[in-house]
């Protein structure tokens, strides 16, 4: 194992701000930032639709909010093989889905909480991800 | 006012996402390239987030509404079942297989990629199979 392309400052500096984001949804208005439920939610329930509809805008918002306040690019590389991404996401959808949680939900707000299930949730997500890419290379 | 804390939050996400680079799906492959060239970057972005939010959800754990809103809504589920091992194993395949999860997928609407959208209605569809078999 080498180590490349390590930038803990403004990983350390954009997960604060993260935080701070699970701070105020979650003392303002007792939510949890978990992504992939908020958008399942948005999709399948009329309860709370307002706030996971708004919350899904600014996500977007976001970083469009970035590009315009700054001269960087936003660095992205995606795949364009398309068996890759439809397996790819039909695996997120199902698995976040089934498991009630993905990154956010569990691999942050969760393990904020000291929540066993979510502990649990992200080491395993880590492990079969890893293993992935170990077997498949990155496309 | 909710709503407006709604819009608020995710805005900050977005922007977290963006600072961090976790909305770009290579950077978090080159986290989950362990074994090979590896990018430690992601687990400080967690490492960011939980420092932050851990604090709050100690305070407020015995307060009995938020601020804006009623009641607090917090998973109930606390057993470790088949589910949350089969989903969560799932999930970690499809995210290693593109690098995508969904807060990025969906915060990476602003960049206007086809690709990320095929990965986004392929993950709906994900959603909308998982419910055909009346999991909910």
């Amino acid at each position: 194992m080498n180590i490349i392309n390590f930038t803990p400052i403004s990983a350390f500096a954009g997960g604060t701000i993260i935080g701070l984001a699970v701070v105020v949804f979650f003392i303002g208005n007792g939510r949890l930032a978990g992504i992939s439920s908020i958008t399942d939610n948005l999709l399948t329930s009329k309860q709370g639709r307002g706030d996971n509809f708004l919350f899904l805008i600014g996500l977007v918002v976001g970083p469009i909010i970035f590009l315009f306040s700054t001269t960087n690019e936003i660095p992205f590389f995606i795949t364009n093989s398309l068996p890759l991404i439809i397996a790819g996401g039909l695996l997120v959808g199902i698995g976040t889905k089934v498991a009630r949680g993905c990154t956010s939900g569990h691999g942050i707000c969760g393990i904020a909480r000291s929540s066993l299930r979510s502990i649990v949730a992200t080491v395993l997500f880590m492990i079969t991800a890893i293993l992935t890419v170990a077997i498949i290379g990155i496309k | 006012m909710s709503k407006i804390i709604s819009l608020i939050s995710g805005i900050i996400f977005g922007v977290g996402l963006t600072i961090s680079n976790m909305i770009n799906p290579a950077k978090v492959l080159g986290f989950l390239n362990f074994f090979d060239q590896w990018d430690p970057s992601l687990i400080f972005v967690m490492i960011g987030a939980i420092l932050i939010s851990a604090p709050f959800f100690f305070l407020f754990r015995n307060k009995s509404k938020p601020l804006f809103a009623e009641i607090f809504s917090i998973p109930k589920i606390k057993t470790i079942d088949s589910e949350l091992i089969v989903g969560s194993s799932l999930f970690g395949i499809g995210w290693g297989l593109v690098g995508f999860c969904p807060g990025p997928a969906i915060a990476s609407l602003a960049l206007v990629n086809e690709y990320a959208v095929f990965f986004l209605i392929s993950m709906f569809g994900g959603f909308f199979l998982t419910s055909l078999v009346n999991y909910k």
